[in-house]
């Protein structure tokens, strides 16, 4: 078998699944891994971009389907790491060009020459994700501490069970903000656990520079940046190669630290 | 067929029901004949006489007594709703009254000497059971009770004819006795549904986040969803 296929959905979109996917991507590459990445989301690309290669894309999925191009033509490596690659899909398509099956068969062509492949998910419900479901070993949830974000993660979480292959769940909470949190104006991430009862893998604090990184295609992962974001990810693929690495309180910690601190600051200016 | 006199068998023995219309000799007259007729059925019987509203004096008690007496029937007890009636049987020192409610149960049954046969098996009634959490966008549609064992979640709808009982969070949206029994409750540990209905009503839940969860059952009461602590 190999290679583990792990899918990232969220059932809402703009939670962050691409960049995540990108950065997560990176990092298991850095720690030495065989990765593929796989962009699911056909007619609405994104991963190119976000990881910094769409300007090399010949070939893309729906060619490797309908038999165009083999499907290592098709496959974009990323220089900067050493064994990372995009296989991206079609812009000028829409989901029904893939069926669940191909995204079976194309997997388990890749299965034996790495060691991890990333689905990039689209976000819904429908078609494109059902082609995402169809191979997952593992699924991703990503979300954010939002209620609707949440209430999206659990249709998703449902419909993972619905499957009836018992798909092992796992859930990433995104753009976490430890001030509002501590504040009660976010939920926190004892309260997104709570409603989705489902294992935590990390908590992404909400940071700028993801942003300003995907913008550049240069995921934050890629150089050895460290950013609270970063960070997170870098723990993220650290637990998903089965390292025990503690999750938690950590950024909440520092958020603390943080906040003593300037409290500090500002009262002594004052 | 005269119906004047009805005979009835109880755990207490006969029952003897002399209808209240007619003059009592005739009907005492009628009743001796009756027992002749029947012959070895009333030996030894332990008859009680249920008399309604009639008027009797004790002499008139007495006599009937004597009269059964002669044909091996004992006269144990007089029911009566006349209280010279009642007053005239103590004063024979017979007995006024059996378990009343045991006789108006024994009045509903027809002429049955044997007790009904004990079953042991309990039946219940229906129901699905379902041993995980319901997400959102899950549904249950039963004609019977619904049990979750694990949370509700919120955009999980369950439609049940029965109760809905949820052992974990409820903050979905849950219909019981959807068709149309008010008598139907929803139970659950932590009761913060979307929407609750029952039958014909329905409600949300009260917006008092710090309240602790505790367990709660919602029922009609009063014409409305009240919501009572579960125990």
């Amino acid at each position: 078998m190999g290679a583990r296929v792990i899918t990232i959905t969220s059932g809402k979109g703009g939670v962050g699944k691409t960049t995540a996917t990108a950065n997560l991507a990176v990092a298991l590459a850095n720690l030495g891994k065989k990765v593929v990445c796989i962009d699911a989301d056909i007619g609405l690309r994104n991963l190119d971009v976000v990881m910094g290669l769409e300007n090399r894309i010949v070939y893309d999925l729906v060619d490797v389907v309908e038999g165009r191009c083999k499907l290592r033509q098709a496959m974009v490596k990323d220089k900067r790491v050493p064994d990372l690659y995009l296989l991206p899909a079609a812009q000028t398509r829409d989901k029904t060009a893939v069926s669940p099956q191909d995204m079976v068969a194309l997997t388990s062509q890749l299965r034996g020459d790495y060691d991890y492949i990333l689905i990039d998910s689209p976000a819904g419900i429908e078609w494109g994700f059902r082609n995402a479901l169809a191979p997952a070993d593992e699924v991703i949830i990503i979300t954010n501490p939002e209620a609707s974000a949440v209430r999206d993660a659990d249709r998703i979480i449902g419909l993972v069970e619905a499957e009836g292959r018992k798909i092992p769940t796992s859930l990433v909470i995104n753009r976490a903000k430890p001030d509002m949190i501590r504040r009660g104006d976010m939920l926190s991430v004892n309260d997104v656990l709570d409603i989705l009862s489902t294992p935590l893998l990390g908590v992404i604090p909400d940071d700028e520079q993801i942003i300003v990184s995907s913008n550049r295609g240069n995921p934050l992962t890629l150089d050895n940046q460290k950013t609270p974001a970063s960070e997170a990810i870098r723990d993220i693929a650290r637990r998903i190669t089965g390292a025990k690495v503690p999750i938690g309180e950590l950024e909440r910690k520092k958020g603390g630290l943080f906040r003593r601190l300037a409290r500090l600051f500002r009262r002594s200016k004052a | 067929m005269d119906d004047s006199i009805t005979l009835k068998g109880i755990k207490e023995g006969l029952l003897v029901t002399v209808k209240p219309e007619g003059r009592w000799s005739d009907l005492s007259g009628r009743l001796v004949t009756l027992i002749d007729a029947q012959g070895s059925f009333f030996r030894g019987a332990q008859v009680t006489l249920s008399l309604g509203p009639r008027e009797l004096r004790q002499n008139e008690l007495a006599n009937v007594r004597k009269q059964l007496d002669e044909r091996g029937v004992i006269l144990k007890a007089v029911l009566s709703d006349s209280t010279a009636t009642l007053e005239a049987a103590r004063k024979l020192e017979l007995r006024t009254a059996l378990h009343v409610t045991e006789l108006a149960e024994e009045q509903s049954e027809a002429l049955e000497l044997r007790p009904p046969p004990i079953d042991p098996e309990e039946y219940g009634s229906p129901g699905v059971m379902v041993k995980r959490t319901l997400r959102n966008g899950r549904t249950i549609h039963s004609e019977g009770h619904v049990v979750v064992l694990g949370d509700v979640n919120a955009g999980a709808v369950i439609v049940a004819g029965g109760d809905i009982i949820v052992w974990g969070r409820l903050r979905g949206i849950v219909h019981a006795g959807a068709g149309g029994d008010e008598s139907a409750v929803v139970c659950a540990l932590h009761l913060a549904p979307t929407q609750l209905r029952i039958a014909g009503y329905i409600t949300i839940s009260p917006d008092d986040k710090q309240r602790k969860p505790r367990p709660e059952k919602a029922l009609v009461r009063n014409g409305r969803i009240e919501a009572v602590a579960w125990e």
